[in-house]
Formats: C-alpha cells, sequence, structure tokens
C-alpha cells in the first residue's frame, strides 16, 4: 500500500486516530487467537475500510486472510469491477459464493418479490461450514440499527450460524474472549464504534477508493417503496413506474432490488460528508428496503446468520 | 480535530434516563427523522400519546416486548468538539453485569437520581461498582428537578450527600460533578437553564466536552502486550521482524530500554512502525509495530514493558472479581485467566469476602459468589503472569475468568483490591 502523508496524531486526543488503533487491535487479536478468519467482503464503503485497515494491521506483511463476497447475482457492474480490481491491486484471495449457484441446483428458491437480500445467508453459512471459517470478519456498526447497538465486538455464533442475543457474552475492557467449540464461529466488526460520518471523514483522510455509484451520477430510476430504484436484472420498472433521469448516489450498496439511491449533487467526499452530517435519515432508513420490513427486521436476520 | 470521550450511563428506567440518553442524542442532532418516526409509530400501536423515547434504546424484540432494557446498548453523538462513544447501561436487570460492562471502558459515567427521591439504595450500589471499575470521573445529574419546584436546598442536600459517598470510594472533590437536570423540558443537558440561577457549574453537555479525556495517565509506565507478530518474509522485507500491539500504558519512545515478561529478557526499543510510516513516540491507545535492537524469542502473550518499572510476573495473587455467570462460583475451580494477549489456566483458590456494595462492607467466608456478586479471590495461575495493580493500570491490571469447558466469561477480575472497603482489616 502507498504510505501517505498523514499528519501525527495522537490515539488519546483525535477520535479517527482512537477508531484506527482500536480497529487495528482487534483485527490483530483475531489473528492471534483464530486458525481461519475471513473477511466479508463486498466492494461496499465499509468493507473497503475494513480492509483498508486490514493491510494497515499487518502491514509491511500481506493481509493474512483470504476475501469472501456472497454474491447475489443482483450486484451493480461498478462494485463488482471495483472488488475485483482491489483484489487485483494487493495481490489477495477472494472467494465468491454465487447466490445463483445455490438457486440453479434447488438449495435456495428464488422469491415472488425478486429480492435476493434474504438469499444470502445461507451461501454466507454453506461457505463457512465448507472452508471451516472461525472468525468471519464484517462491516457492521452499532450505529446502524438498534438491534445492532446491542451487537458485541466480538459476537459468538451457534452450529446453525444464529445469533442468541441472550447468549451474548459480556464484553469487558478490550479483553475479547474468542473462544468457541467446534462447529461454532466468531462474527468480529472492528467498526462497531464508527458512525457513518466517520467512516466518510476518515475516508477522506486515508483517500480511501471507492466505487463510482458511491458519488453523484446520472442514472435512470424509478420510485418504489420511497426510494429510487434502478434497472437491472432484479426487473423494473413495473409500467406504472415512471423512470426519471436524476443525478443520484448510494448511501448503501447490497442487493440491487432494494437498494435505493438518494438525489445528490455530491461528486468528492467533501461533498458527502458534508450531505451526511445534513441528513436527517439514517443509511439504512433511507436506502435500504430489507430493513423496513418489521420492527424487529435486522434483528429477526441477526438471529438466522445474516451479517 | 476532535477527541473521543467513552462514557457510560447508570440509573433505572424511573430517573428518567432513557429519556436524558434521548435528549442528548436529539439535541445533538444524533436522532434522525425515520428513527423517531419509527418510534412515534410503535409509540402510537402501544397506545401511547406521546413519542416513547425508551423505544430508541430498547433493541431488542424481548425488551421491548417486556418493556425493559435487558443489555448493554452503546450510542455514538458528536458536537463539534468531541466524539462521544456512550455505553447505556440498564439499571433494573444484571445491573453489575451490565454495569461492570459498561463501566470497563468509561472515562466518565452519569450516575442518575430523581430530585424528588435523592440518593437511593440503587445510587450507592452503581457508585460502589464504578469506582471498583476505575471509572476516573463521575457525574450526578439530580434529574426531575422541575418537579421540586427548582428548590436550590434540594438540589444541595443530594449533592452534598453524594460527594460524601464517592469520597468514601475514594473520589477526589475536582473528579466528582453534580448536576441539576431535567431530561423533559431540557434544563442544564444541552443548554443553560433560566430557573436554576443559582448554580453556575456548565451544563452537562459542556461538562462532557470539557472535562479531560485521557484514556490512561500518560506518565504510567509503559506496557505493551505484544498480540502478534509482523514477519513478511517477502523480496522487500526479507527480515523484518516486528512485535504488533497497542500500548495499554504510558509512552513509548524511539531508543527507550525495554524489558520482555515474563522471560525478563532486557533490549532497545529501535523503530516503532505503522503503515504510516514510523514514530518518535506512541502513547497509550496507539496500535503500532515494535522493532527492538536484540534478536530475542518473542511471541504473543508476552508483555514489553518499561526497563525501570517492569511489573514482576506472579503466579499467585489477590484479586477481585466480578461474577457474571449462572453458574456460581465454588472455592478450587479451575478455569481459564485472560489477561492482556496471554490465557493461562488457573485455579481461583480461596474466596476469603464477599463485598456488600450496599454496606460497603465484606462478608467473611460467603462459601460460593452467585451471579452478579463480587468478591475477594486467590488465583493460582499454571505459569507466571505479568501483572500490575487495577488501582494503577486499568488495562494490565484486569483480566477475564473464562469457563475451560464452554468458553464462556464468567467473571471480570480486577488484581488487588482497587476499593479502600476492600483492603484487608488490620
Amino acid at each position: 500500500m502507498t504510505t501517505l502523508e498523514v499528519p501525527a496524531s495522537d490515539a488519546a486526543t483525535d477520535h479517527l486516530a482512537a477508531l484506527e488503533s482500536e480497529a487495528i487491535h482487534i483485527f490483530r487479536e483475531v489473528a492471534g487467537e483464530f486458525d481461519r478468519p475471513v473477511i466479508l467482503f463486498s466492494g461496499g464503503k465499509d468493507s473497503t475500510l475494513l480492509l483498508h485497515l486490514a493491510i494497515k494491521a499487518f502491514w509491511p506483511a500481506p493481509v493474512p486472510f483470504p476475501l469472501l463476497h456472497v454474491d447475489t447475482g443482483h450486484n451493480f457492474d461498478e462494485v463488482i469491477a471495483f472488488r475485483d480490481a482491489v483484489v487485483e491491486k494487493y495481490g489477495l484471495r477472494l472467494i465468491v459464493a454465487n447466490v445463483q449457484d445455490w438457486i440453479d441446483d434447488g438449495r435456495l428458491t428464488e422469491r415472488p418479490d425478486g429480492t435476493r437480500n434474504p438469499l444470502q445467508t445461507q451461501p454466507l453459512l454453506d461457505s463457512i461450514t465448507g472452508h471451516k471459517f472461525d472468525a468471519v470478519f464484517g462491516g457492521g456498526r452499532r450505529d446502524e440499527e438498534r438491534a445492532r447497538a446491542k451487537e458485541r465486538i466480538f459476537s459468538l455464533r451457534n452450529a446453525f450460524g444464529q445469533w442468541e442475543p441472550r447468549r451474548q457474552r459480556p464484553e469487558l475492557w478490550n479483553l475479547y474472549n474468542g473462544r468457541h467449540r467446534p462447529g461454532e464461529h466468531v462474527r468480529v466488526f472492528p467498526l462497531s464504534n464508527w458512525t457513518e460520518a466517520d467512516v466518510w471523514n476518515y475516508i477522506a483522510r486515508e483517500n480511501v477508493e471507492l466505487p463510482s455509484i458511491y458519488y453523484a451520477h446520472r442514472r435512470k430510476v424509478y420510485r418504489r417503496d420511497g426510494m429510487w430504484l434502478t434497472e437491472g436484472p432484479w426487473g423494473g420498472p413495473r409500467e406504472s413506474e415512471e423512470v426519471k433521469d436524476l443525478s443520484v448516489r448510494y448511501r448503501t450498496v447490497g442487493d440491487g432490488s432494494c437498494t435505493g439511491a438518494v438525489e445528490s449533487e455530491a461528486t468528492t467526499v467533501d461533498q458527502v460528508i458534508a450531505e451526511v452530517l445534513a441528513s436527517r435519515l439514517t443509511e439504512r432508513g433511507a436506502t435500504r428496503a430489507d430493513d423496513r420490513l418489521s420492527e424487529a427486521a435486522m434483528e429477526d436476520r441477526k438471529r438466522e446468520g445474516y451479517f | 480535530m476532535s477527541s473521543l470521550l467513552r462514557l457510560a450511563t447508570a440509573g433505572s428506567v424511573d430517573d428518567g434516563k432513557s429519556t436524558l440518553v434521548g435528549r442528548l442524542l436529539y439535541d445533538t442532532k444524533s436522532v434522525l427523522a425515520d428513527q423517531l418516526d419509527a418510534v412515534t409509530r410503535a409509540s402510537v400501536d402501544r397506545g401511547l400519546s406521546t413519542p416513547d423515547l425508551s423505544l430508541l434504546v430498547d433493541g431488542l424484540r424481548s425488551e421491548r416486548e417486556q418493556g425493559i432494557t435487558i443489555d448493554v446498548a452503546y450510542r455514538y453523538f458528536a458536537t463539534p468538539k468531541r466524539s462521544f462513544v456512550l455505553a447505556d447501561t440498564p439499571g433494573h436487570v444484571q445491573y453489575t453485569r451490565n454495569t461492570v460492562t459498561g463501566a470497563s471502558t468509561a472515562q466518565l459515567a452519569i450516575l442518575l437520581v430523581d430530585a424528588r427521591n435523592g440518593v437511593v439504595e440503587q445510587t450507592r450500589r452503581h457508585a460502589a461498582v464504578l469506582a471498583l471499575l476505575g471509572v476516573p470521573r463521575l457525574v450526578l445529574a439530580v434529574n426531575k428537578i422541575d418537579l421540586v419546584d427548582y428548590d436550590e436546598e434540594t438540589f444541595t442536600v443530594i449533592a452534598k450527600e453524594f460527594s460524601d459517598h464517592a469520597a468514601s470510594l475514594g473520589y477526589r472533590p475536582g473528579s466528582v460533578l453534580t448536576i441539576p437536570v431535567s431530561a423533559l423540558v431540557g434544563d442544564n443537558v444541552v443548554d443553560r437553564s433560566a430557573k436554576t440561577p443559582w448554580y453556575d457549574g456548565p451544563t452537562l453537555l459542556e461538562h462532557l466536552e470539557e472535562v479531560p479525556a485521557a484514556p490512561d495517565p500518560h506518565d504510567a509506565a509503559f506496557r505493551f502486550p505484544v498480540q502478534y507478530v509482523i514477519r513478511p518474509r517477502t523480496p522487500e522485507y526479507p527480515d523484518y521482524r516486528g512485535y504488533a500491539g497497542q500500548v495499554a500504558a504510558g509512552t513509548v519512545r524511539r531508543g527507550d530500554e525495554v524489558v520482555v515478561l515474563p522471560a525478563g529478557l532486557r533490549t532497545t526499543v529501535e523503530r516503532i512502525d505503522t503503515a504510516d510510516g514510523p514514530l518518535d513516540e506512541a502513547a497509550a491507545g496507539r496500535s503500532v509495530t515494535l522493532l527492538l535492537a536484540d534478536d530475542l524469542d518473542i511471541s504473543r502473550g508476552d508483555i514489553i514493558a518499561a526497563a525501570q518499572e517492569a511489573p514482576v510476573p506472579a503466579d499467585e495473587f489477590g484479586a477481585t472479581i466480578a461474577w457474571l455467570s449462572e453458574k456460581p462460583l465454588q472455592p478450587g475451580a479451575r478455569v481459564l485467566v485472560k489477561h492482556g494477549t496471554r490465557t493461562v489456566q488457573a485455579f481461583v483458590e480461596e474466596l476469603p469476602t464477599r463485598f456488600d456494595e450496599q454496606k460497603l462492607s465484606t462478608v467473611d467466608n460467603p462459601g460460593s459468589l452467585q451471579l452478579n456478586e463480587i468478591g475477594q479471590v486467590r488465583i493460582r495461575t499454571a505459569e507466571p503472569v505479568p501483572i500490575d495493580d487495577y488501582a494503577v493500570n486499568r488495562r494490565t491490571g484486569s483480566f477475564l475468568v473464562i469457563d475451560a469447558g464452554d468458553g464462556s466469561t464468567l467473571a471480570a477480575g480486577l488484581v488487588g483490591a482497587p476499593l479502600p472497603m476492600l483492603s484487608p482489616s488490620p
């Protein structure tokens, strides 16, 4: 990785430096205590940041973990191209679990509404079991959603990959308990204490490259469920849905069928930060239909083994 | 550039803690419109006429169903001066487990009392647990001050009683602040209230923004638990060998003489590396990689410490533990102890006293320790561990007690007797 000119900062007085040091500490704990860790990497901003921190944690040695992407087949082309370019640039090993393969051989069935986000859980758990991964890094943040606010940094999953909120271990000081029985694994969230604004401020400070769709661009979109969705293999627009050509960007990047764009003119990271700070909507609430299903939508998916 | 302050809240729902947290989040624009809409919708569904701000905090379905907060929730808010990580710890259920968890990383804790009730049993217990865990600063928010007609006398009595209690726990006057607030109306939370002209101190948020944030004393002796050995073995770095870790206490400088424990080998720090380039020094909290002058056999679990003030490795020591498991502790239990980056086998040999955090006294020979109880123990480890006293160093004075069978966390461990009343009587 390139060494950037970063002003000397003190982890005690600069909050981004403190968050960086905390995340690096978490990566190194996992490297020291687990046999087969893996980083969930979609090419989205949180997983890109996760990888950036992993590279810093082990520099000048290479990152000692492979990457895993559960590809719904409904991803944005720009994001997949970015994912592959990053893997190439840093000489990483990427494992892709294609949801399509699970549909083709009958392990999964396409849903009537066409969304594939809920279908990611099975390929994820199968991949974890198949590759015998014992620690799985995710980019989840506690500020995203209220079930996540109670998530531990080291989150034990049972042999079925399930989260049991009542059996969570107390997490004390920075002593993480990663012990688990055979078949169990631990989800690890190094970005737990970051907010969306922290992520963007750090991306700006470190010049972290992101897929182009995080910045404003012209796109043909249509309105559904209060969100701007784009055309794609996931279907739509319906006849009643009017297509408009707007300047938009994405705040989150997930399955194209349920990830909405926001209207935006922000083409630079500084403009995005200004927009994030002024926004009165959370990033998941604004752009993720999957989290709006019920009062406990995220909790339910987490219990089943979702990220 | 803003700094980071980690804080915890303690108190029961009845004291208005959720409302206070809700107000801090809302007034710092950390609650966004869709979150508030969701809370309003859910409140209407329940037949409430005003939004129940506690629904912002109660994240799990079982919590909402039972109307109680079970687990520690982490909240984030920021002002131009500072970013805050708030561990919101519930008061009623499992308060020791939750308060210990929230307090373990907190640099400041906010305790709440209802101005009509003043300091109650729970306030004393919470303060004792916060003091035990070494939270450096306390704020007592005397809430619902509007319901006692902003009466100065009521406030003064509560403030005096609390500062006396805090002093008996070892807090110096400058580290405790009492503020009259109304979380509901907003008095003295973010904005100064015109109704408390007799109060000339800062508002709660002003205090949180200004209070010193140093996580650990920077003048403490240097401690560095080794997490991982970095050996690239690439053409560019064929012989690089760095010890990765986070500075747990003090400051390390290039050229410092250090000792590697528990082996006791001496060497000097040749380089302090980061991916952004080498540093001249690194202070507590910073993750770095140390390169040493001599080629020593060092691995994960070792501690690199200041040569002049190194801890003495011990295989038997006294400690205070907060029991967090439903399986009670019986003396003689065989467990794992995780200290820094090292996990060793250990016995909990003796359980001479249990701490009564209500009476601030000890009970001799309790026989066993139940969930949420705090006791003094003697620990014997299979190999020497370079421990510090918890009262001197929260990071290298703390340990986890882990079940060797199922891997669960059984207890929070603090080396020594961090409270004055825990010390053996003469």
